[in-house]
């Protein structure tokens, strides 16, 4: 308590001498940018002219300035302290955890409310809508990484055999099959299907990973992913090969399609008529998937099945030697998360209304996958916001126009994405190795929750 | 004794052999555990005693050989063709680990609940029912708290269910590992080791426990322990194994006097070191065998003393 106390006051009295240090070389580095940023010397006309950047000074002093309060913070601590300083985000994350029921709600609040906000644009809504896509994609493989603890690369092998499974159903078996009334209903009559048919793949896929653990299993659904994708390339008569499949039938709103007619959603419902209609739809379809997947996945987690998943991911052998068949245990949780990499499949492919093997590639595998490490194995409410932080974070780099100020027109800050995002994964992986959500909840409990500290939890080794 | 045992045991092992390539771990092992029996399983380090069981929970498939498990319903089992998932399921025989393989992310309450994965996997209709919050599976999930808060409280863990098993003590976590495998509901208990690591109070619990299980639950104990105070006070029932081979059956007295056993723990013929092991059972078990006496010098138990052999053999 004693040493507490005495750190709490070392604190108060550094926050000065932090402070004005920060100034002292955000001065420095004024001195110095002035004439070399500040002053800038061009061919005119009539001889050079000098051009003054005031703005990109000040940037670039400010830039200093925060980024010696960040090592202060984070580095130049004290002496003996420097470990506990430098997990400023590990313990950013620990505060952020005994909050986790209201970053929830709020994150939930939000996204139901979001559509109805003033600012909100087609391009916030399309934003949100791909935000949520990759939440379920999130969620799905949690099942499989996070709670059954086996490592698949492949993830984007069943989005892909779901957005295909939708794509040819609906648009070659649904046309021969259906009277013309029910293609409104084309989407949610496919969904399941799609869904089913992912899962099916998972299965296949499943069988020959049984035996293969960790770099084993990641190697094989790597490869998986890729053939998936390869086939769909090379199988032109049923996929159309490169060229895609365009034409896939918009969902409804059940049976009310978003047309400009009389039969339309504005005018059975007296309103006029406006394109975004089906954007705030299409939001609301994926953010509805999104929250199923994620209440399905939270329900699985305290039934027996999801409790045998997650023995599975802490010791395998234990988990026969209780009679746990460890066979059906995989195949069910590759097919459970394959199930909602078809769904949101599905989704992907009526949002678009075209699909190519392009959309397919190994880098959305990573990306899910580094979404859900970055969130946290396991934890739902992790991967949600790695997902806002990630996709978000992608699209604010086509905004940051004020670095052009810095670097000149011709700096395209969305060609740094990549950059960044290896940056950002690497720190990462610094300060919380096990990602945002570390801790785990257990599923049953006889007088008082607690939840189990993240060094505790597996992470699976096949 | 030992013949009316064979009939009416609930597991026989017959002919026993296991072989790893060119290593010979278990040659032509026999013996039988008594229904409502203490057997323990003991023998040099590398004798193969860890290979017997898990030839017997089906982790190995032995190369020749058979192994009956008979329940108490009437039903017999042939453990060597079964998968060992199904051992533990329909044979019900349990098992614990020489190195503690607890869930240690999931609490000690957990641990126990997914114990009882294949009851409550029936009740809930294979996840449909418990999706949809049906009675029958609520039911069935209090019906195995119920169970759990009995084996927690016999293994004096009640205040510490919502721990993570991580975060027990070792001795906590070995009692731990003995209530999760009874929560299987088994017939047959083996434990591999489950003094290892104790301290002389703990062990004593271990005992208590051990016959605790055996006279309530009536059912089989087999297990391997190094620990003498354990082997000699608790067992009905002592099988000495050395290089694969049966070298003593008997009771604790007639194998401790057994000079078979004697040689084998301390490999020599002479008389030099003999004396060793009579001190080590005898600071167990106060006994009166002339033998004994003459050897109360001899210095520390080194049983371990032979390398392991059977390295490959082992886990």
């Amino acid at each position: 308590m004693a040493e507490k106390a005495q750190n709490t006051a070392h604190a108060g009295n550094d926050v000065g001498a932090i402070l004005k240090d920060c100034v002292f070389a955000s001065l420095i580095a004024l001195a110095i940018f002035a004439p070399i940023i500040g002053l800038k010397t061009e061919s005119a006309p009539g001889g050079l002219i000098l051009n003054q950047r005031w703005g990109a000074v000040f940037i670039a002093t400010a830039i200093i300035f925060f980024g010696r309060l960040a090592l202060h913070i984070l580095f130049w601590s004290r002496a003996g302290e420097t470990k506990k300083k430098a997990s400023a985000a590990s313990r950013l994350g620990t505060k952020l955890e005994p909050l986790i029921p209201f970053i929830g709600v709020a994150m939930f609040t939000a996204a139901v409310i979001l559509p109805w906000l003033p600012s909100t644009d087609r391009y916030i809504l399309d934003l949100g809508t791909l935000i949520l896509t990759y939440m379920m994609l999130g969620w799905g493989l949690n099942i499989v990484v996070g709670l059954a603890g086996l490592l698949d690369l492949g993830y984007v092998a069943f989005y892909a055999v779901g957005a295909y499974s939708y794509a040819l159903i609906s648009t070659s078996v649904f046309p021969m099959i259906l009277p013309h009334w029910m293609m409104a209903w084309a989407f949610w009559l496919a969904l399941p299907m799609a869904g089913m048919l992912a899962a099916c793949w998972g299965l296949i896929l499943g069988f020959p990973v049984l035996r293969l653990r960790g770099d084993y299993l990641a190697i094989v659904t790597l490869a998986f992913g890729e053939i998936i994708r390869v086939v769909l390339t090379n199988w032109i008569s049923l996929t159309n090969g490169p060229n895609g499949i365009p034409g896939i039938p918009r969902p409804s709103f059940f049976g009310i399609e978003f047309t400009r007619g009389d039969n339309g959603f504005a005018h059975t419902f007296g309103l006029q008529y406006a394109s975004i209609q089906r954007i705030i739809f299409l939001y609301y379809v994926i953010l509805a998937l999104a929250l199923f997947t994620n209440f399905f996945t939270m329900r699985l987690r305290r039934l027996p099945i999801g409790r045998a998943w997650e023995a599975l991911r802490e010791d395998e052998i234990a988990c026969r030697s209780l009679g746990i068949n460890t066979t059906n245990t995989k195949l069910t949780a590759f097919a459970m998360g394959a199930m909602f990499g078809g769904f949101a499949g599905a989704f992907f492919a009526t949002r678009q209304g075209f699909i190519s093997p392009e959309s397919f590639v190994f880098m959305e595998s990573a990306l899910v996958l580094a979404i859900v490490v970055l969130g946290g194995l396991g934890s739902n409410i992790g991967v949600a916001i790695s997902s806002v932080v990630m996709i978000g974070g992608f699209e604010l780099f086509r905004n940051l126009d004020f670095l052009k100020q810095v670097f000149g027109p011709d700096f395209d800050p969305s060609q740094y994405r990549m950059l960044i995002f290896g940056m950002a994964m690497v720190l990462i992986m610094v300060w919380r190795p096990r990602g945002l959500m570390t801790r785990r909840n257990p599923t049953i409990f006889l007088k008082e929750k607690k939840a189990v500290s993240g060094d505790l939890v597996a992470q699976g080794r096949g | 004794m030992m013949a009316a045992m064979a009939g009416d045991g609930v597991l026989t092992i017959e002919h026993l052999t296991m072989r790893f390539g060119g290593l010979l771990a278990i040659n032509d092992l026999s013996f039988s555990v008594g229904r409502n029996d203490i057997t323990a399983l003991i023998g040099p380090n590398g004798a193969g005693k860890t290979t017997v069981f898990n030839c017997l929970t089906g982790f190995y498939k032995p190369t020749e050989g058979r192994i009956t498990m008979r329940r108490a319903n009437g039903e017999s089992y042939l453990l060597e063709r079964m998968d060992d998932f199904r051992i533990s399921r329909f044979a019900r025989v349990a098992r614990t680990f020489q190195n503690i393989r607890l869930f240690a992310g999931m609490t000690v309450l957990e641990n126990l609940v997914v114990a009882q994965h294949n009851t409550l996997m029936r009740a809930s209709s294979m996840t449909v029912g418990g999706l949809l919050g049906l009675a029958g599976y609520r039911n069935a999930e209090k019906q195995a708290v119920e169970t759990t808060k009995y084996w927690l409280e016999k293994v004096q863990l009640t205040d510490r269910a919502d721990d993570p098993a991580g975060d027990l003590p070792y001795g906590a976590q070995r009692r731990l590992e003995i209530a999760r495998a009874m929560c299987t509901g088994p017939e047959l208990l083996c434990l591999d080791e489950p003094a290892a690591g104790l301290n002389p109070r703990e062990s004593d619990e271990l005992n208590s426990l051990l016959t605790f299980i055996r006279r309530e639950h009536g059912i089989g104990i087999l297990l391997i322990e190094h620990d003498m105070h354990v082997v000699m006070e608790i067992s009905d029932h002592v099988v000495v194994l050395d290089y694969g081979e049966k070298i003593s059956d008997g009771s604790a007295a007639e194998v401790r006097a057994d000079p078979a056993v004697i040689r084998a723990y301390l490999g020599v013929e002479e008389d030099e070191d003999a004396p060793e092991v009579e001190e080590l059972v005898s600071e167990a078990v106060p006994v009166t065998a002339p033998k004994a006496k003459a050897a109360r010098s001899a210095s520390k138990p080194k049983s371990n003393r032979r390398k392991p052999k059977a390295k490959g053999a082992r886990k």
